[in-house]
């Protein structure tokens, strides 16, 4: 077994650079909060630089296909910002969770590269409608019939990024199928959700028109590979939710006076602010190591969904962990809904559960590792 | 100490009831009518609304009542006036205040806050800048207050200020009676992650106390607050709760309710929660047990300790148990409520309530603390901020 790279390149570096300073920009947390409160739960605006104008949106997509020709391991990099700034964008949904859906369908056939190529240079904004908790090796329940005239019916709940896609892939029975959002019989409906800034709806259907893209099998696998591929760069953004949190709690820490002293001189408050860093640390290389694998692995491969399956059972309780004591450590400050501390406990703890709790990925290690249940 | 037993109790309750029939009695007279019975809370003195009794007797009143369908006096709106102003006024307070205040503030009519912590001041309460300047047999007081639960709801505030910054911060504060309809107190809601405002900031502007209204000796107010601190412990983390009462309840229904949200991975979790839960619960009774007479001392901390660990460990874990359930929540919308209910809506409320149960009443950390020095007497950290003027500290 050759050992994974787990630094960053140097293009790896830049388009942090360029990602970090556009989201200082436009997705402070001030705004982040306010967004929350509109109708609109994603930033358009910001979507459409982060999208298009960076081509962001196109990174796991191949230059012939519209894209970057990047891969995981640069669209981790993409996804650890945006856990920095819990920004309300749908990177994870339209350009991992989606593209991924398509990329594992035949390219070669125009309703599948047309789709991809309008999602990859950001012009459109497509979700994959599954009922989230959804993880890799557990094929979702399908609840969409198709019927003889290729229409879609039936109901899909909890879809994170269906609100505000113009472009669902359905997987109903007998496929995988494409679905304009605005057209007649589809109904997206708003889910309140504990992660106000990754938004969840129930998708209805009743007689959508929609184009098949992919056949039984096949649907199959292009789900699986969307969700190992989802659940691998959900990593990257558990990273950067940790290291979020801890950065803002080392600040104040240094910062909040009691007892005539900052609060970071307590060692109490030292020693476990340490712990936390030696667990962003892992996690970072859990991450790296997941964004690699998925690079150099593709989604079949068993290397792949073992790393994959170590970084979700670790990073999302590191994220999790990191984000309880950034709220803890803040005292009462910390329970306001003012102080952005309460974005990253929610995306952190919807992160956690979304694409495989710990335990569901601890089970993959338990088959993957060969040590079965007793 | 009264001699009054169980049976003693029950005859006196079923006098009550005889007296003042529920179905056809008005709610505030009733609890009226119970106070003045004794039967309000009754290891408090006889006239207070208690018969001297051993406070482990409680329960038995309360069973009779609860089974002749009496109305009860709502305890979580209530909650800060009977956990903590209630036993310090009964400690500390003349009997002029005793007579005034204990008996509105048990049935409900007037509702109390604690105007204690402040925007420099949590953890570190003894270094609060509120000022309180005598002038004569008034008090004006000026500062801000801050996590004021229930400010919007109080009639009165159990408040602490500095009246001598020229002495050592743990020695020039002195605790009073505050009354909120003041109209130099100004209550502005605080929004919490879980959408409510439950507390508030409270602006005091030459807000003017009688001397009448001091609670203890001026300058004492730290030992008088100490009093009520050690009581929120307890109130907080202390209930007492029968087996799968407060938040492990909550997830174990649903746990026998939702077959298919089992793993064999949370299944593990819950049992290992479960019995942590019945043990914090069996070690609480034990504490009880201990004092059954007498006030809270450092112990009632590590209930509180236990309380807040458990109940964010039980609460993040039905979050996932439920999964899609989970990742939804129920509204957030913007409300002042009228109490708190640490197990109530749904659980991403709980989730979320719950991460507020280590920082008030104490942090955890600050709770650690006083269970490293005061029970296991271990040497404290060296302070230089003990023996200085308040107004000399660094700031
Ligand atoms: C939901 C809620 C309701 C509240 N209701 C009220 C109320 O009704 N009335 C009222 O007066 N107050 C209330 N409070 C305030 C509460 O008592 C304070 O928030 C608490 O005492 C902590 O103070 P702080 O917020 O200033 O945090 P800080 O004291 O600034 O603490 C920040 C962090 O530093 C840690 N820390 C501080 N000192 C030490 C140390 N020596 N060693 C190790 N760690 C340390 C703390 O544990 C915490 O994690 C409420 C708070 C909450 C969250």
């Amino acid at each position: 077994m050759t050992e994974p790279d787990l630094l960053y390149s140097e293009a790896e570096t830049d388009l942090r650079s360029a990602v970090r300073s556009l989201l200082a920009d436009r997705a402070q947390p001030a705004a982040v909060l306010a967004r929350g409160e509109t109708a609109d739960p994603y930033d358009a605006g910001l979507w459409r630089v982060l999208a298009a104008d960076m081509g962001t949106a196109g990174l796991l997509v191949p230059e012939k296909l519209g894209g970057q020709g990047a891969g995981p391991r640069e669209t981790a990099v993409v996804l650890e910002e945006l856990g920095r700034s819990v920004a309300p964008v749908p990177y994870l949904t339209s350009a991992v969770l989606a593209a991924s859906a398509l990329l594992a369908c035949d390219t070669a056939r125009d309703e599948v590269a047309g789709p991809l190529r309008a999602l990859a240079e950001g012009r459109r904004v497509a979700a994959l409608a599954i009922p989230l908790p959804a993880a890799p090796g557990a094929p979702p329940p399908v609840t969409v019939r198709a019927d003889a005239a290729g229409t879609l019916s039936g109901e899909v709940s909890a879809v994170a990024g269906a609100a505000g896609a113009e472009l669902l892939l359905v997987r109903a029975d007998g496929g995988l199928y494409t679905v304009d959002a605005a057209s007649e019989g589809v109904r997206v409906t708003g889910i309140t959700a504990l992660d106000r800034t990754r938004p969840l709806a129930r998708v209805t259907l009743a007689g959508a028109p929609a184009r098949r893209v992919a056949g039984e099998e096949r649907a199959t696998a292009a789900v699986d590979a969307a969700l190992l591929a989802g659940a691998g760069l959900l990593a990257s953004e558990q990273l950067g939710i940790a290291e979020w949190c801890l950065a803002e709690t080392v600040r104040y820490a240094g910062e909040r006076y009691q007892f005539g002293r900052p609060i970071g001189s307590f060692q109490a408050v030292k020693h476990r602010l340490a712990e936390l860093w030696l667990q962003v640390a892992s996690a970072r290389a859990a991450a790296r190591s997941a964004a690699d694998a998925l690079a150099a692995d593709g989604a079949g491969g068993v290397e792949a969904a073992l790393a994959v399956a170590v970084a979700q059972s670790y990073c999302g309780q590191v994220a999790v962990r990191a984000a309880e004591e950034c709220v803890q450590l803040h005292g009462g400050i910390g329970m306001t809904w003012e102080h952005p501390a309460h974005l990253y406990l929610k995306r952190a703890k919807a992160d956690q559960i979304a694409l495989g709790a710990p335990g569901r990925h601890r089970e993959t290690v338990a088959a993957l590792a060969d040590l079965p249940a007793p | 100490m009264s001699t009054i037993d169980a049976d003693g109790l029950r005859r006196r309750t079923a006098a009550l009831l005889a007296a003042h029939d529920p179905a056809t009695t008005d709610r505030l007279d009733f609890l009226r009518a119970r106070f003045d019975a004794g039967l309000a809370w009754v290891h408090f003195p006889a006239g207070l609304g208690g018969l001297d009794a051993p406070r482990s007797l409680q329960p038995v009143v309360e069973a009779e009542l609860a089974a002749a369908g009496a109305p009860d006096n709502d305890p979580r709106r209530i909650g800060i006036g009977l956990g903590m102003a209630a036993p310090t006024i009964l400690r500390y307070g003349t009997d002029e205040q005793k007579q005034r205040f204990l008996r509105p503030l048990w049935t409900g009519e007037e509702v109390w806050c604690q105007l204690f912590s402040e925007p420099g001041a949590g953890s570190d309460l003894a270094a609060l800048a509120t000022r309180a300047v005598r002038d004569g047999d008034t008090w004006t007081v000026d500062g801000q207050k801050v996590w004021t639960s229930g400010a919007h709801l109080a009639r009165w505030a159990i408040l602490i200020a500095r009246t001598d910054p020229g002495l050592p911060k743990h020695q020039g504060i002195t605790y009073f009676v505050c009354d909120m309809s003041d109209p130099g107190v100004e209550v502005r809601p605080l929004r919490q992650i879980t959408g409510e405002a439950e507390f508030n900031e409270v602006f005091l502007t030459g807000v003017r106390i009688p001397d009448a209204h001091r609670l203890g000796g001026v300058g004492e107010g730290w030992r008088v607050a100490s009093t009520t601190l050690m009581n929120e412990r307890v109130a907080i983390g202390g209930a007492r709760v029968p087996r799968e009462g407060g938040m492990i309840g909550v997830v174990a229904e649903t746990w026998r309710a939702r077959p298919e949200l089992r793993t064999h991975d949370l299944h593990q979790r819950l049992l290992t929660l479960w019995v942590e839960a019945e043990v914090a619960r069996l070690t609480g009774e034990r504490l009880r047990q201990q004092l059954a007479v007498g006030q809270p001392g450092p112990e009632g901390s590590g209930l509180k300790l236990s309380f807040a660990r458990l109940n964010q460990e039980i609460s993040g874990l039905e979050v996932e148990l439920l999964g899609a359930d989970g990742l939804a929540y129920d509204d957030w919308t913007m409300r002042r409520p009228e109490g708190v209910d640490f197990t109530g809506r749904d659980a991403g409320y709980r989730y979320l309530r719950a991460k507020g149960n280590s920082i008030e009443g104490g942090t955890s950390e600050v709770l650690l603390n006083i269970v490293a020095e005061r029970v296991l007497g271990l040497p404290p950290e060296p302070r230089t901020d003990k023996d200085v003027a308040w107004k000399d500290l660094p700031r």
